[in-house]
C-alpha cells in the first residue's frame, strides 16, 4: 500500500503507464528496486489505476450500490413479502404468515380501498385534461415573446416552487368553510346555505384537484416552453411561407415536433397522480371523498400499533399499478433506442 | 418546534428510516450512545402545546431543585410523537416518556417496551384513588404508569348564554332534545361540532353509547367482544341521529379549535368535548363564563354513572440509562406537589391524585374533580380503550361517514363488524 501509493508521478490518469511503478531516480521516498519489481504488474500488463484509485472508485461505486440495494430493493422486496403477513411492527417474531388474506380483505371489506383507486385515476384524468392543455396554451403564448413574458412566466411557475404541503396550507385558507376566502365572499358560511369545501365528499376531491392543477399548470408550462424553444424557427418560417395561419402552424407543424415533450409530460403526470399524497394529507388527511392509495398505506403503517402487513398489501397494489404503467413505457423507450 | 439537537435529529432520521422500511433494526444506527450520566434523566415529551409545555418545564425545574438531577427534555410534536411511538420505543428511547393510561399503555407494557414501576407505586400509592390505580396497571397486574392529569368529557356551555335565554341544564335525553330545539329557534347552533381530525366524533359516540347501553356493554364493545351489528349499537346510532340535525353543519371540514370558536363567540349554545377546550378560551372573562354538565341520562338503569376521563402520565422505557434517577423522577411526578405545579399553569385539567391541593382550583376544575370523584366508572376514550389500529383505520372514517350521512347506518355497522373481526383476530 505505502509503496504503490507513492510511486505514481501524478494521479492514476496522468501518470505514465508502465513506468509509474518505478520511482524516478533520486525520489525522496525512494524504495529498493527489488520491492518495486515485485509490485509491478506481470507481463507488461498496463496498469492505469493505482490500488488507491481502485479503492476510491470501489467505494464510490460500492457504497451507493449497497445503500441503493438496502434502501430501495431490499425494502421493496421486504414490503412485498410483508404483504402476505400480519405484523404490528414490534419484534420480528411477531410476523405471522397469512397468505392472501390481506388482499382478500382489501378487495372485499375495506370501504376505502375502491374509492382510493378511483380517486387516483380521477387525479390522473383531471391533471391530463385540465392543467396540461392549459400549460401548453400558456407556453405557446409566452413563446411569442409578448411583453412582460418573464413576469408571466414567473407568476405561473411560482406554485411549482412551493411544496405540495405548503400548497395544502395555503388552499385551506381559501377553502375553510367558516373563515375561508370563498365562503366569506359568497356568504356560504351561515347555517342553511353552508358549503363545506373540505368535508363534503362531493366537493372535497375537486377542491383538492383545483389546488393540484394550480401547481401542475406551471409545471406543464415550463416543460412545454422548453420543448417549444427547441423547435427549429425555419419550420415556422416555412409554414408561414406556405400560407398557414397560426392555428394551422401549431396543429400541423409545431405540435408534432413536441412529441418527445408529450411523452415526458405523460410520464410526469402519471407519476404525479400515483404519488399524490402530501396535498391531501395536510388538507383533510384523506377523509371521505379524498381517499388515496398512498394515504391508506400511511394510515395503516404509521401509528402506535401499526398494521404493517395490511399496509404493505396496499403498497403492493400501488406498486403493481405503477409497474403496469412504467413497464410499457420502458419497453417503448428501449425499443426506440435500439432502432436508433 | 424547538430547535432540534443533533441527537434528536439523528433519532428522527432513525425513526424515519424505520417507518419507511419497516425494519426496526435500522433504528440502532440512529441513537448515539451517550454514556449514562447519573445527574441527568432524559425524558421524551409529547407536550408540544405552549400551555402544557410550560407547565411541565416548571415541574422539572422543581425536581432539579429538590434532587440535583437535571431533566433533559426532548419535546416532539404531539401527533408526531404518537405516530412514531412504535419505532421510538424500539430504538433508543428516553428514560421516561409521556403516555396515556388505558389500553394504549397496556399494549406497550405487554410488548415488553416499558419497565414496571411497582417500586415507585409503593411510595406514591397513597396519593391516588383506586380507579387511578387500576388505570395504571398492565394486563399482568404490575404498575407501568404514573398518572399526572385527567381531562373530562362533558357538555360545555357559557353561563351567560344560558342566563340570557333562561335555559336550564338538561339531565335527561328528552330535556336535551327539547333544549336543542329551543336553541335552534333562538338562532343558535345548538351543538358546536368539528370532526376534521376524525377523533372528536369518537367522543360523541362514547357518551351516547355508555348512556344508552351502560358501562359494561361499552367495555365489551371496545374490547372487540360485543358485535357492532347488535341492536344495542343500532340504538346508540339512532339516538345520535336524533340529535345530529342540531349539530353544527359541515363538521367534517372543521377542526375542533374552530368549533370551539363558535362557542367562544356565543354563536353555539353547547359543545360536547373534553375539558381541554378551555385552552382555547384565552380571554379570562370568557374562561370564567365557561361551564359544563355531564352528558344527560338516556336509560335510567345507567343514569349518569359513567364519566369519560382520559388520563395522561408517564412511563419508564424498557432499558433506561439512568434507572435510579428515572425512578426518582417518577416518584416526584406522582407526588401532589408536581400535580399542583402543573395545574397552576394549565387550569383546563384536574389532578389525577386525590391528595393534590384543590384550593387553587377554578370553579370549572372543582366541578370536573367532583364529577370524576362521584363517577362509578371511568372510561378513557375510544382510541385509548380499544385497539388504536381499529379506531384509527376503521372507526374514524366510519364515524365521519355517519356524521355526514346518518341514513346508511346498517351497512356501515356491518362493514365495521367485518373489519373488526379481522383486526381483532390478528392479535
Amino acid at each position: 500500500m505505502t509503496v504503490t501509493a507513492k510511486t505514481g508521478t501524478g494521479t492514476g490518469a496522468t501518470s505514465t503507464p508502465g513506468t509509474a511503478a518505478v520511482p524516478p531516480p533520486g525520489h525522496p521516498d525512494n524504495v529498493t528496486s527489488g520491492q518495486a519489481e515485485r509490485l509491478r504488474a506481470p507481463l507488461g500488463h498496463r496498469r492505469l489505476l493505482t490500488r488507491r484509485d481502485r479503492l476510491t472508485l470501489g467505494l464510490m461505486a460500492g457504497v451507493p450500490t449497497i445503500l441503493h440495494v438496502l434502501l430501495v430493493w431490499l425494502t421493496a422486496l421486504a414490503s412485498i413479502a410483508l404483504a402476505f403477513t400480519t405484523w404490528d411492527g414490534i419484534g420480528f417474531d411477531a410476523i405471522k404468515w397469512v397468505g392472501l388474506q390481506n388482499f382478500r380483505e382489501l378487495f372485499t371489506s375495506n370501504p376505502q380501498f375502491w374509492p382510493a383507486v378511483e380517486h387516483n385515476v380521477t387525479w390522473f384524468v383531471v391533471l391530463i385534461l385540465i392543467p396540461t392543455p392549459l400549460g401548453l396554451f400558456l407556453a405557446v403564448q409566452l413563446d411569442k415573446n409578448i411583453r412582460f413574458s418573464k413576469v408571466y412566466q414567473t407568476a405561473f411557475f411560482l406554485p411549482v416552487v412551493l411544496s405540495m404541503a405548503v400548497i395544502g396550507f395555503v388552499w385551506q385558507l381559501v377553502y375553510n368553510p367558516d373563515t375561508g376566502l370563498i365562503n366569506s365572499l359568497i356568504g356560504a358560511n351561515k347555517p342553511g346555505h353552508y358549503i363545506d369545501w373540505i368535508g363534503d365528499p362531493d366537493l372535497n376531491l375537486w377542491s383538492v384537484l383545483i389546488a393540484a392543477s394550480w401547481r401542475h399548470t406551471g409545471y406543464m408550462m415550463i416543460l412545454y416552453l422548453a420543448g417549444l424553444k427547441g423547435v427549429d424557427p425555419a419550420l415556422r418560417e416555412a409554414s408561414s411561407l406556405d400560407g398557414a395561419n397560426e392555428w394551422q402552424t401549431f396543429k400541423n407543424v409545431i405540435f408534432p415536433t413536441l412529441r418527445p415533450t408529450n411523452t415526458v409530460v405523460l410520464v410526469v403526470t402519471i407519476i404525479e397522480a400515483l404519488r399524490a399524497f402530501d396535498l391531501v394529507f395536510v388538507f383533510n388527511k384523506g377523509a371521505e371523498g379524498t381517499e388515496l392509495l398512498s394515504i391508506l398505506v400511511t394510515n395503516n403503517i404509521i401509528g402506535e400499533s401499526s398494521r404493517i402487513g395490511y399496509g404493505s398489501a396496499i403498497a403492493v397494489v400501488l406498486l403493481v399499478i405503477s409497474l403496469a404503467v412504467i413497464i410499457p413505457y420502458l419497453i417503448a423507450t428501449f425499443r426506440k433506442e435500439r432502432r436508433a | 418546534m424547538p430547535a432540534a439537537s443533533r441527537r434528536t435529529v439523528l433519532r428522527g432520521i432513525g425513526g424515519a428510516a424505520v417507518l419507511g422500511t419497516g425494519i426496526p433494526l435500522l433504528s440502532a444506527c440512529g441513537g448515539s450512545g451517550t454514556a449514562a450520566d447519573p445527574k441527568t434523566v432524559s425524558l421524551g415529551s409529547n407536550a408540544s402545546d405552549a400551555v402544557p409545555k410550560k407547565a411541565f418545564a416548571e415541574i422539572y425545574a422543581a425536581f432539579t431543585k429538590q434532587s440535583g438531577i437535571t431533566v433533559d427534555v426532548n419535546t416532539k410534536d404531539h401527533n408526531t410523537f404518537q405516530e412514531q411511538i412504535n419505532s421510538y420505543l424500539q430504538g433508543t428511547p428516553d428514560d421516561v416518556f409521556n403516555w396515556f393510561a388505558g389500553y394504549r399503555m397496556q399494549f406497550f407494557a405487554a410488548k415488553g417496551l416499558a419497565s414496571p414501576v411497582d417500586d415507585v407505586w409503593q411510595k406514591i400509592g397513597g396519593n391516588f384513588p383506586d380507579a387511578m390505580k387500576a388505570l395504571s396497571k398492565g394486563a399482568d397486574g404490575k404498575y407501568y404508569f404514573v398518572p399526572i392529569s385527567t381531562s373530562i368529557w362533558g357538555v360545555f356551555y357559557r353561563k351567560s348564554v344560558f342566563q340570557q335565554h333562561g335555559y336550564e341544564v338538561p339531565t335527561t335525553w328528552d330535556q336535551l332534545v327539547a333544549l336543542c330545539k329551543q336553541m335552534k329557534k333562538d338562532g343558535l347552533v345548538p351543538l358546536a361540532f368539528g370532526d376534521k381530525d376524525a377523533w372528536p366524533a369518537l367522543g360523541t359516540f362514547d357518551q351516547i353509547n355508555f348512556r344508552t347501553n351502560g358501562y359494561d356493554f361499552h367495555v365489551e364493545l371496545m374490547a372487540g367482544k360485543a358485535s357492532w351489528t347488535d341492536a344495542k349499537v343500532r340504538k346508540t346510532f339512532d339516538n345520535w341521529a336524533e340529535i345530529l340535525p342540531y349539530h353544527q353543519e359541515g363538521a367534517v371540514g372543521r377542526t375542533w379549535q374552530d368549533a370551539a370558536q363558535t362557542l367562544i363567540s356565543k354563536k353555539a349554545g353547547m359543545y360536547l368535548f373534553g375539558s381541554f377546550v378551555a385552552q382555547q378560551f384565552t380571554n379570562k372573562a370568557d374562561l370564567d363564563d365557561l361551564d359544563f354538565f355531564a352528558f344527560p341520562e338516556i336509560d335510567s338503569a345507567y343514569g349518569q354513572d359513567t364519566v369519560e376521563a382520559p388520563t395522561d402520565g408517564f412511563m419508564l422505557s424498557k432499558a433506561p440509562k439512568n434507572k435510579a434517577g428515572a425512578l426518582k423522577l417518577l416518584e416526584f411526578l406522582g407526588s401532589p406537589e408536581a400535580e399542583q405545579i402543573y395545574l397552576k399553569s394549565d387550569p383546563s385539567l384536574v389532578a389525577a391524585s386525590n391528595k393534590a391541593d384543590t384550593s387553587s382550583y377554578t370553579a370549572l376544575q372543582k366541578k370536573a374533580y367532583a364529577t370524576i370523584a362521584g363517577a362509578k366508572h371511568l372510561t378513557q376514550f375510544m382510541d385509548r380503550d380499544s385497539r388504536p389500529d381499529f379506531t384509527s383505520t376503521v372507526m374514524q372514517p366510519a364515524l365521519q361517514k355517519f356524521v355526514r350521512d346518518p341514513k346508511g347506518v346498517d351497512s356501515l355497522l356491518a362493514s365495521i363488524e367485518r373489519q373488526k373481526k379481522t383486526i381483532f383476530a390478528s392479535a
